[in-house]
């Protein structure tokens, strides 16, 4: 059954308190989730007072001046900060969403930040997304055509065509939405998630692909595609503003208008 | 992998590759039908539920033998009928859902499954037969 409490080794203790340097007069707290995987201990929540004075605007910034300045143990993935590689996807204040992207002066109170839920944690921020990453590859998220592409240059659409694929090519596959629905959560080793149920439609959608029907049969499945429950975490949490409960919904109305 | 941050264990260590895991046994080709019928089913009650309570309303007050009459009648038969195979085709369509999302060891959720798809069968027969006898 789904569990709703936490095993003993996964429950939070309180962690170290680093307070700002003294003379700070904008000082905001960041109480931020971690856990060494050598150490052996429980999980802990570190408080860092930071002087945002003396620091950039948004939650990364934050992070990265804590790491430098005050705690260089603090393990996080980051890469572009700026909202399009997807590494820093993590749960702040409650909602999963991009570090990069987050500015701190929209979170009131105290900053929480700890990885994306449900995730096994490799360490501190880290999740393991390794499952994803191969749900991902099991819905061959590239283009599918037995037709040769014209010698003489590439597959062309039609500017319409081309428009199905707005808001679906911009997916950094952040899988901000996949680690917030609860359906997940509960079936994980079988839902494939909004993220790649979002980039299997991607390839459905595109007018240049030939695989609709093969893409269509691997996904008509009461766990591959159905668990979800159109509960819309997805949509709500999602840093670049997509739907993937729609592209969801385009898929089963396919799934359906196909059996008649 | 010694926990994740909610209360699910984490995943079992396995040799096998992620990707052989989650292609799994493939897909079970199905699904649509089931929820194309969960969709068609709670629209049809739509207006065969608001009618059944209008019927009730304003057939409060009336005797056994006018009630009897007025299941009696061929029309409202017919969608009382109607409206027990919906109702019950839906209960049992939706419980299975529920009972797959929570119900991880494969014995019970079959058992579960089984159970309220019997459960609703029956009581869609015992209502079905209560309209038919009063009816026919």
């Amino acid at each position: 059954m789904a569990t709703f409490t936490l095993p003993k080794n996964s429950t939070i203790t309180e962690g170290r308190r680093h307070p700002a340097p003294a003379g700070a007069k904008n000082v905001k707290a960041f109480k931020i989730y971690r856990w060494d995987p050598d150490s052996g201990d429980n999980p802990r929540t570190d408080t860092y007072e930071i002087d945002l004075d003396q620091c950039g605007p948004m939650v990364l910034d934050a992070l990265i001046k804590i790491k430098n300045e005050v705690d260089s143990s603090l393990t996080f993935r980051r890469s572009c900060r700026e909202g399009i590689c997807g590494s820093c996807s993590m749960n702040i204040d409650g909602l999963n969403t991009l570090a990069c992207l987050k500015p701190i002066e929209d979170v009131k109170g105290d900053v929480k930040i700890s990885p994306l839920p449900h995730m096994p944690v490799v360490k501190d921020l880290v999740p393991d997304l390794s499952q994803i990453y191969a749900q991902l590859r099991s819905v061959e998220p590239w283009l599918k055509s037995d037709t040769p592409p014209p010698p003489d240059g590439e597959r062309l659409q039609s500017k319409e065509e081309r428009s199905k694929l707005d808001g679906l090519w911009e997916c950094i596959l952040c899988f901000c939405c996949t680690t917030a629905c609860p359906s997940y959560w509960w079936n994980g080793d079988r839902y494939l998630g909004p993220a790649v149920l979002l980039q299997a439609y991607r390839w459905i959608a595109d007018s240049r692909d030939e695989a609709t029907g093969e893409r269509l049969d691997a996904l008509e499945d009461p766990f591959k595609l159905y668990r979800c429950h159109t509960i819309m975490n997805c949509a709500r949490t999602c840093p670049k503003g997509l739907n993937p409960a729609q592209a969801i919904g385009e898929i089963k109305q396919m799934l359906a208008a196909r059996q008649g | 992998m010694s926990h994740t941050t909610s209360g699910q264990p984490p995943r079992q260590a396995t040799l096998r590759s992620p990707l052989g895991r989650v292609r799994g046994m493939g897909s079970a080709k199905s699904g649509a039908h089931h929820w194309w019928m969960q969709r068609v089913t709670s629209i049809a009650l739509l207006p065969l539920t608001i009618w059944f309570i209008l019927s009730l309303a304003t057939s409060a007050g009336m005797s056994h033998a006018e009630a009897m009459l007025w299941i009696g009648q061929p029309l409202n038969a017919v969608l009382l009928l109607a409206l027990i195979g919906l109702t019950f085709h839906h209960i049992a369509a939706g419980l299975q859902v529920i009972i797959e999302d929570y119900a991880h060891q494969e014995g019970l959720k079959i058992g579960l499954v089984l159970a309220t798809k019997g459960l609703s069968w029956l009581l869609a027969i015992a209502a079905a037969l209560a309209v038919l006898r009063i009816a026919v």
